[in-house]
């Protein structure tokens, strides 16, 4: 707003704007007139509104929204001690009855060229003249108040479907409660499906509902949903092994275990799911996440008494931020190459047992220590890990996950760069090798790399790269002056 | 406060109208000074229909927020909540009334008002809690379909798809048909229906039902629209699992459009206001109404982001040339003429200044540097973002969709967000018409070891829903549905578009594809093609009387209303508009859906609800 007032002022008082010269001709007089009350009539347009339609608090709601008032009269109301309360709300809705028939700025202008102006649209719609707009949606008052004991199954559905309550309990007969319940269905209403699938449930035996329902397939859905959604978790597989989905009652089942909050309880639970009818693709994947939750509840009360005796160097140097019950295989992995790296294979909690138990592929495998062994620093043991030996005893480095993957990681690690230089060197393809060469810094990587390539022009470009008078530059310049 | 929603063909205020007018009604009937308690959900969808003046000029005093406990102490006769039908709420609902102060005088009366339907469930569940009886006025407010803009409405039912295709609950399906009626009864029956998939053939099924059951529906009013299109969303699974790259897609995949608003970082929004230090930068997200009231924003909106730039450069010079002229006003008239335009013109610079910012803030996130492109190093949002769409493409047009691919690989190594990577599984396998054995079980393997177990559960959603299966009988038919739809383009053109494929940069979305055939040449054409596609294909006309027979103008275009039953995108809706503006296109759409969606909005809503962690 004070933007709006700092260029209207530049406005008058630029010098090339000539308007108010006093020698104007007589009948300019009038127009000038006119034109100061419509500057005058601007300083209250411009001030009063930014933005284009509406008034909006920064937040950016609207003031008079709905979302909007209810943080205001929310507000208004717990300070509600005695009198300060109206004059909160009345200050609150002063700006409202601007909104409610104002004219935007927009249909202003807009408006100029239809018509001479252009009321809201709630003002418009508030005469008479909506009717054509809006017909009378509902159905007429009277059909509330009629009232029948007698209404046939179609009636009843259709009554319901309206909104209407009615009493179900007439239907008695088993023949009576199906009709109703296909008419129910034929209403495409799951509101009144599930409205009539309750009144059976209650009034029917469990085998007579599970049979009739095992023929509506869609009466079917919506008791499930309805079991699902309300919790009767036993009633609802015994109707899925009714039906023979033992799948479904195998995936019901196993999702129990996300209320319960108790490890030991859990994993008696998941102990108990291994022997569910899962499809052979999932149960693998049941198993180990029993498997799982049991290292996890033995490394967890290990490491937790390790900690707490505080003799333990690597606890001590870097405390344990959370519990590892519950969490991934992957983060479980990371963990105890982070604490357990250098364990014998023997022990639950060591990294090589882990990869046995849950067949981590190997690319996963070295992601996971890599990271875990350089955000430690321990440069060792990732050169022990791309280190492999053949059967003649040479020694060769190999990296499952590509040797650009090495350096991106050692390097957010903050590897030093004989660290990194080491790896961007075997990184296979040139250009990325340059690349990464280039950026961390390894001088030597580029420079050998150039000179492989017989590439002068860049060897000389990279030169005024590296620092004068060191050893990067006399091996460039000996370099050139043997090409 | 509502111009944008009448700009379109159909003048859509006359629905926000009625829904208006069933408001007022239900507030009049609670006699007296009330508070309202809402449903938080419900909002957002009820802000594009009233604001608070008018529940204000029906004495609603006060709102407050649903939550458990006791209800704030307010002085008002009737306490209403507003509510979806929803069990969990009824909790809550329950807890309030349980906690009233009995004593209190005056006591103050409770109402219900579902929205959007009243559920015998949840009155049971009341009944059970012994507290249906403190309830004077049970009602439902049916906002069935909302006005968003001058051409699309939406039911706002965030579960819709999950219901439709997982739980093989129809009952959104049954509202979508009451709100097509609805519509009929404000713009005339639609005499000509087209469908495709299973949930169009019920909505259409049950339109013809609800019609004859009530036959007092059968009015007397012009038809406005000419046709309507009934598309299921399981026609077409691919589309939404691209990133939509016009800018109002880009703004929604990357912040969220809800309810037409969108809340942004505050930074690039700072007032720069003369002799202030920038010390109190704002903290709080900046919240901006998106839609088509917006001169510019109406411009740009559905252009491909790429597009955008030049668009808005193109705008401040006009703007800067306009402020410029006074400078060349000398006559009176000619001052006069200016400062009449000068609050048009300060509204415009501030739309342009805020979608200058927003566009700065796309593109921090979309644009690589030349200098990245080429190696690898680990990546930036924006190295991310071009990788993710590169794949995107990739598979789209066919490449390398039947292997593990390398990018996915990696990101799950990275632990990127699990929705992302179930996106473009998901994109791989229906791509594909389905995964090998061996590359869903490492993907799935890879989740799961990744993300937690625990996530079976989501995996096994999508493969009901059909988002992720099996190839079965070794026969990928999506080349062939590729090809003979023209769903890739090679020679996009992105500034100056002749197809909708504009809209993903290079991929048509099947969905519109098909409301394009159906117009011209007609869907005898592709028989072959809707056969491989899921569910029914039909055609049904509803008789209109005599007199209102519609006797078209010459050059007079034919309006479809477009309904994707289990939501839509902004680039669909954007490829829609792009079609109703072609010249010699002949027919205009409106649109309408069960939900506003994008990938992301979209599996989340299919994931498993898990507890959250333990810390």
């Amino acid at each position: 707003m004070s933007r709006a007032r700092a260029d209207e002022e530049e406005y008058w008082h630029s010098s090339k704007f000539r308007a108010f010269t006093f020698d104007d001709e007589d009948d300019e007089l009038s127009q000038l007139k006119e034109s100061k009350r419509a500057v005058n009539s601007l300083r209250d347009i411009v001030d009063d509104d930014d933005d284009d339609l509406e008034k909006v608090s920064w937040s950016g709601e609207p003031v008079g929204s709905i979302s909007w008032s209810i943080k205001e009269t929310a507000s208004s109301s717990s300070s509600l001690e005695g009198r300060d309360q109206p004059q909160k709300g009345s200050s609150s809705y002063a700006a409202l009855p601007k909104q409610v028939s104002s004219y935007s700025l927009s249909s202003l202008f807009k408006g100029r060229n239809r018509l001479p102006s252009l009321p809201s649209l709630s003002d418009a719609f508030s005469d008479t003249g909506v009717k054509n707009y809006a017909p009378e949606l509902r159905r007429p008052k009277a059909e509330y108040k009629d009232y029948s004991n007698d209404w046939s199954p179609r009636d009843t559905v259709r009554r319901m479907q309206r909104g209407k309550v009615c009493s179900l309990e007439r239907f008695r007969s088993l023949q009576d409660k199906l009709v109703l319940l296909d008419e129910a269905v034929a209403g495409h209403d799951g509101n009144v499906i599930t409205a009539v699938l309750i009144f059976l449930k209650r009034t029917l035996r469990r085998e007579v509902l599970f049979r009739e329902l095992e023929v509506r397939q869609v009466a079917l859905c919506h008791l499930i949903h309805f079991l699902k959604e309300t919790g009767e978790q036993k009633l609802l597989l015994d109707l899925l092994r009714f039906l023979d989905r033992t799948e479904e009652v195998a995936l019901s089942q196993y999702r129990e275990h996300l209320n319960i909050q108790d490890v030991e309880k859990k994993r008696e639970f998941l102990k108990g799911c291994i022997g569910l009818p899962f499809s052979a693709e999932d149960i693998s994947h049941i198993q180990d996440h029993y498997t799982l939750l049991e290292r996890q509840i033995i490394i967890e009360a290990n490491d937790r008494h390790l900690a707490m005796a505080g003799q333990s160097e690597i606890f001590r140097k870097y405390p344990r931020k959370a519990s590892i019950l519950n969490m991934p295989l992957v983060t479980t992995l990371f963990y105890s190459c982070f604490y357990h790296y250098t364990e014998a294979e023997g022990t639950f909690s060591s990294p090589t047992n882990l990869k046995k138990t849950f067949k981590i592929p190997d690319k996963q495998y070295v992601l996971t220590a890599l990271a875990a062994r350089a955000k430690l620093r321990a440069w060792e043991d990732v050169d022990a890990l791309l280190t492999t030996k053949n059967w003649l005893g040479y020694t060769k480095k190999k990296a499952p996950i590509g040797f650009h993957r090495v350096v991106e990681i050692l390097q957010r690690n903050n590897a030093p760069v004989q660290v990194l230089q080491e790896y961007v060197r075997l990184v296979e393809d040139v250009e990325t090798r340059l690349n990464l060469a280039t950026k961390y810094k390894c001088h030597d990587v580029v420079i050998d790399t150039y000179r492989d390539l017989k590439d002068r022009i860049q060897l000389m470009a990279y030169k005024c790269k590296v620092e004068r008078g060191s050893a990067e530059e006399e091996k460039i310049n000996s370099l050139l002056s043997n090409m | 406060m509502a111009a944008h929603l009448s700009s379109g063909r159909v003048n859509l205020t006359a629905l926000r109208e009625a829904g208006r007018r069933e408001l007022r009604e239900f507030l009049d009937k609670c006699a007296g000074s009330k508070a309202i308690v809402w449903d938080e959900y419900l909002t957002g969808p009820f802000g594009l229909i009233a604001q608070y003046s008018l529940l204000k000029e029906h004495e609603v005093e006060k709102m407050f927020t649903l939550k458990p406990g006791r209800l704030p102490q307010a002085d008002v006769r009737n306490i209403i909540f507003f509510v979806r039908p929803r069990l969990e709420l009824m909790d809550i609902i329950t807890d309030n009334v349980r906690r009233e102060d009995r004593g209190r005088s005056p006591q103050r009366d409770f109402h219900i008002l579902f929205v959007p339907r009243r559920s015998l469930l949840c009155e049971q569940w009341l009944k059970e809690q012994g507290v249906l009886g403190s309830f004077i006025h049970r009602e439902q407010y049916s906002l069935d379909l909302i006005p968003f803009d001058g051409d699309l409405l939406s039911m706002e039912s965030e579960s819709a798809f999950k219901e439709c295709y997982l739980e093989n609950d129809q009952t959104s399906l049954y509202h979508a048909a009451k709100g097509l009626m609805t519509l009929q009864a404000l713009y005339g029956t639609i005499p000509q229906i087209f469908g495709k998939g299973d949930c169009a053939r019920h909505v259409a099924n049950m339109m013809i039902r609800m019609k004859r059951e009530f036959p007092g529906s059968q009015n007397s009013i012009f038809p406005v629209f000419d046709t309507l299109l009934l598309l299921d969303r399981n026609v077409d699974l691919l589309t939404p699992l691209a990133t939509q790259l016009t800018y109002e897609g880009l703004i929604d995949e990357i912040y969220g459009i809800q309810n037409t608003y969108v809340k942004l970082p505050p930074e690039k929004f700072a007032p720069k206001k003369q002799g202030e230090g920038g010390k109190d930068l704002p903290t709080e997200p900046k919240k901006l109404q998106l839609n088509s009231a917006e001169e510019l924003y109406a411009e740009i909106r559905d252009k491909n982001f790429n597009a955008v730039g030049s668009v808005l450069s193109k705008k401040a010079k006009i703007i800067s040339a306009a402020f410029e002229e006074r400078h060349h006003a000398k006559t009176v008239g000619e001052i006069k003429q200016f400062v009449s335009q000068l609050p048009h013109m300060q509204a415009a610079r501030s739309s342009l200044a805020n979608h200058t910012s927003i566009a700065e803030l796309i593109k921090d996130i979309t644009t690589v540097s030349c200098y990245c492109i080429g190696f690898y190093s680990f990546p930036t949002a924006s190295e991310d973002f071009f990788d993710n769409l590169t794949v995107e493409q990739e598979f789209m047009s066919g490449i390398d969709t039947d292997k593990v691919n390398n990018y996915i690989e990696d990101c799950i190594a990275q632990k990127h967000s699990l929705i992302k990577i179930l996106r473009l599984v998901c994109l791989q396998s229906v791509c594909n018409n389905g995964l090998k054995q061996k590359v869903l079980d490492h993907y799935k393997r890879e989740i799961l070891q990744t993300y937690g177990y625990e996530h079976i559960l989501t995996l096994n959603n999508l493969e009901k829903a059909g988002l992720l299966k099996l190839q079965t009988g070794g026969r990928n038919n999506y080349p062939t549905i590729r090809k003979t739809l023209r769903l890739w383009m090679d020679d996009v053109n992105e500034q100056n578009p002749n197809d909708i494929s504009y809209v993903y940069s290079g991929y048509a979305p099947l969905s519109v594809r098909l409301a394009q055939l159906l117009a011209r040449p007609g869907w005898r054409s592709i028989e072959e093609v809707l056969k491989m596609l899921p569910g029914p294909h039909f055609e049904e006309r509803q008789q209109l009387p005599t007199g209102l027979q519609k006797k078209r103008q010459h050059g007079e275009n034919r309006v479809t209303l477009v309904f994707f039953l289990g939501g839509v995108t902004y680039a669909e809706i954007a490829a829609l508009r792009f079609l109703s503006q072609m010249e010699d296109g002949g027919t205009e759409y409106v649109i309408a859906t069960t939900k506003l969606i994008n990938g992301t909005t979209w599996i989340k809503s299919l994931m498993e609800k898990l507890e959250p962690a333990p810390f």
